[in-house]
């Protein structure tokens, strides 16, 4: 004799479950065909599972995640560089990326993204290997050196640059375009060689030899075409699809190209998605970082250590570090700062300042000898005396 | 170039700016005030597209591996 499903919904659309469990839940009794009787009795048993589960008031969570977090960092390799899984491209992987992520630097040491490409019909880039070809060519910077060689020629004082015709059809770029950049880029005169086919010569505007040696060096950092700091593209099939993955990381300029695919393109520069995406982006971002980063290592640690960490960096709506210049420096107890780094500084900061430690904290508690306020520590009995009560029936 | 909108971005979760009537309850259940809930930048990108004004509390609600969905506040400050 089971129950209609609007009697369950209306029993159990209350409780105050997290969603998914209340989906699982909702489906279950549905599929299994439950009584009235035996959903109460599945209402309860569900409840105290789940409170059961729940993290106790006063349980030192920080502590909790800081260990877990620690204890299998411990087992990483020490070691920088990896030339793991993505198309040759190295990456920071181990310790020293798990420590970028929680330092919140501004640039991580090897930048690189993910560029998805829009698959809205079948002839979209993603499907296309020429389109995707093409679009990769756009986005890699080109510099000199990728499509011609450069002689400097000192009775002249000037420079050949001689253009590769093959080079410069495959990045889809011309004589004039060249001409063009470095005209805007420097104080030079550039010409178009008459005689020789795909041949350059810049002078620099003044003809000193001082002038000359130091433009043979800044035409190398001209980009001629392409996202200033993408030093490299690769195209690769994943499935039916082709993505880019870049070397080097620009993500608001990539967005601004047409056939990526604005949705699911990302970079594994935190700073960068902060700026462009906003503040919650950034924390979803060092959440999946972190987690890519330790189960690359082969270590599995529970997401919500993880999740807390995430959210202390982000809860003052900027990306700050754990440390000395983030969360820690930040800390009002006196003591609590001065445990972590920079003892001296902080006492004497401190004590010139005249600051007043309210011993609310736990290290502080620590330092004096006291009973901390975590777990039992935070829980005061309140005893009436009995004169009162009794008073009070009167 | 075709304007898109972050929202649309999959790891940017859901906005949304919250009346006084839907704030009060939140902050009864925690029992807090507007000012100690976690905040968002007012130039913060998400906060221009939305359109929030610093004092507005905007809801968030993201999908999460451990709850499925979860609802998440923050103040709108300088």
């Amino acid at each position: 004799m089971s129950i209609s499903e609007a009697t369950i919904d209306s029993m159990i659309k209350d409780l105050p479950l997290p969603s998914n469990i209340f989906n699982t839940l909702r489906e279950d009794v549905i599929k299994a065909g439950v009584s009235k009787k035996e959903l109460e009795e599945i209402i309860e048993k569900v409840m105290e599972e789940y409170n059961i589960s729940c993290i106790e008031p006063c349980d030192a969570a920080g502590v909790v995640a800081a260990q877990s977090i620690g204890e299998p960092g411990t087992q990483m390799t020490m070691r920088t560089f990896h030339y793991a899984g993505v198309a040759e491209i190295s990456v920071t992987l181990g310790l020293p990326r798990l420590i970028e992520i929680v330092d919140a630097r501004k640039i991580p040491s090897t930048p690189m993204m993910t560029i998805a490409l829009s698959k809205e019909h079948p002839e979209d880039y993603a499907y296309d290997r020429e389109k995707t070809r093409a679009l990769a060519w756009e986005i890699e910077a080109t510099k000199i050196d990728h499509i011609a060689d450069v002689t400097t020629d000192l009775s002249q004082m000037q420079l050949i640059i001689d253009l590769h015709e093959k080079a410069m059809e495959g990045r889809n770029i011309t004589i004039d375009q060249v001409k063009e950049r470095f005209n805007e880029e420097l104080n030079v005169m550039v010409t178009i060689s008459q005689d020789i086919d795909n041949q350059i010569i810049i002078a620099p505007g003044e003809p000193s030899y001082r002038e000359l040696l130091q433009l043979a060096k800044s035409i190398h950092n001209v980009t001629l075409k392409g996202i200033e700091g993408i030093k490299r593209v690769v195209v690769r099939k994943e499935g039916e699809e082709y993505t880019l993955y870049t070397e080097g990381s620009a993500l608001r300029d990539v967005l601004q190209f047409d056939g990526v695919d604005k949705t699911r393109t990302s970079t594994n520069n935190i700073n960068e998605i902060y700026e462009v995406l906003g503040v919650e982006a950034a924390r979803n971002a060092i959440i999946k970082e972190a987690t890519d980063t330790l189960r690359e290592q082969g270590l599995t640690v529970d997401i919500r250590h993880i999740m807390l960490v995430a959210d202390l960096m982000t809860c003052d709506g900027e990306v700050k570090q754990i440390g000395r210049h983030g969360i820690s420096g930040e800390k009002a107890s006196v003591f609590a700062r001065a445990a972590f780094e920079v003892t001296v500084n902080h006492l004497l900061d401190a004590g010139m300042r005249g600051d007043v430690d309210q011993l609310q904290g736990v290290t502080e508690n620590i330092i004096v000898g006291q009973p901390i306020r975590m777990g039992t520590g935070d829980v005061h009995l309140i005893s009436r005396r009995m004169e009162d009560i009794e008073a009070e029936k009167e | 170039m075709t304007k898109f909108s972050l929202l649309d971005h999959e790891s940017v979760p859901k906005h949304e700016i919250m009346s006084e009537g839907e704030l009060k309850p939140v902050l009864s259940k925690y029992s807090i005030e507007k000012e100690q809930l976690p905040k968002i930048k007012v130039q913060d990108p998400v906060s221009k597209e939305i359109g929030a004004a610093v004092g507005d509390v905007v809801k968030i609600t993201r999908k999460s591996q451990t709850a499925g969905e979860a609802e998440y506040y923050r103040l709108v400050i300088e």
